[in-house]
């Protein structure tokens, strides 16, 4: 399989790496992973990063995940690339706010290496 | 697991406590692989050294706390990361993001509650003396578990 280059976008730096580490069990190899701790971060990561997934929290300061979903059909270099949600936020409004901006998938925190596969390979054209 | 009674039918901490208890035990399963057990009286007395604290809004009003010592409040930490933390920041960060997802998954399971009630992001203060001031009335609740030897207090102060 191919290497992957993955945005991820959480304000807790220990969250981005829990979920790095649960797309390597999941068995996707990565090539560069690119952090951001807000929307308005990860917008300014996209003017310079090419990227193949972007996994992004909701609750955010600056920047919260659903803006940063709106404002990324903007930034053409980031057309069609997969985006999945990685949350607290459980309710039903939140996901269809999210699935209608252009998330490709949702994932609810807390979760399990076994749920990021379920959720991330399919996005990427991969039987989990 | 979700429940099916709205919140106002269990605005009583008898009724809340154990959805609050069920929603902490989760969290620490699946993001630390730790089982907690529940404090007995014999347990040493709680160091509150760190508190996160995530801030509820809407349908829910109020926050939720989690407290322990900073031994614990780093064991945490290297749990979820799988190492030892860096810093003291990495540490409040990880203690904060484990008070999110037990607030989250706390509201989560409060049907009819969870597409009305919002979260703050989290507040961590890392000082053992503090006093905690509401502005408004409310009822509370305190349930303590023990994580890896040590007792970790985790709180909701409801908002009328």
């Amino acid at each position: 399989m191919d290497k992957i280059r993955a945005l991820i976008v959480d304000d807790s730096s220990v969250m981005r790496k829990i979920v790095e580490r649960s797309l390597r069990q999941s068995g996707i190899e990565l090539e560069k992973v690119v952090e951001a701790a807000n929307g308005s971060e990860a917008l300014a990561a996209l003017q310079s990063n090419v990227v193949d997934l972007i996994l992004c929290d909701i609750n955010m300061p600056v920047m919260d995940g659903l803006e940063f979903v709106r404002q990324i059909a903007t930034v053409e270099s980031a057309k069609g690339v997969p985006i999945v949600m990685i949350t607290t936020e459980g309710s039903e409004s939140h996901v269809v706010q999210a699935l209608s901006a252009g998330a490709r998938g949702y994932i609810r925190k807390p979760f399990t290496p076994d749920q990021v596969k379920e959720h991330v390979l399919p996005v990427l054209g991969r039987k989990p | 697991m979700s429940t099916d009674t709205t919140f106002a039918a269990r605005s009583q901490q008898e009724n809340w406590l154990p959805i609050l208890e069920l929603a902490v035990e989760e969290v620490f399963e699946i993001m630390l692989g730790c089982r907690l057990k529940a404090a007995a009286q014999s347990e040493p007395q709680l160091n509150r050294e760190f508190t996160a604290m995530v801030g509820l809004a809407g349908a829910l009003c109020g926050i939720v706390m989690v407290c322990c010592d900073a031994k614990t409040a780093g064991q945490v930490a290297k749990s979820m990361l799988g190492d030892t933390a860096d810093s003291q920041e990495q540490v409040a960060d990880a203690l904060g993001e484990i008070c999110n997802m037990i607030a989250g998954n706390f509201k989560n399971k409060l049907a009819g509650t969870d597409e009305r009630c919002m979260l703050r992001v989290p507040t961590v203060v890392s000082c053992g003396e503090y006093r905690r001031h509401s502005m408004a009335d409310g009822s509370s609740g305190e349930t303590v578990l023990v994580f890896e030897g040590a007792p970790v207090a985790v709180c909701l102060q409801l908002q009328s």
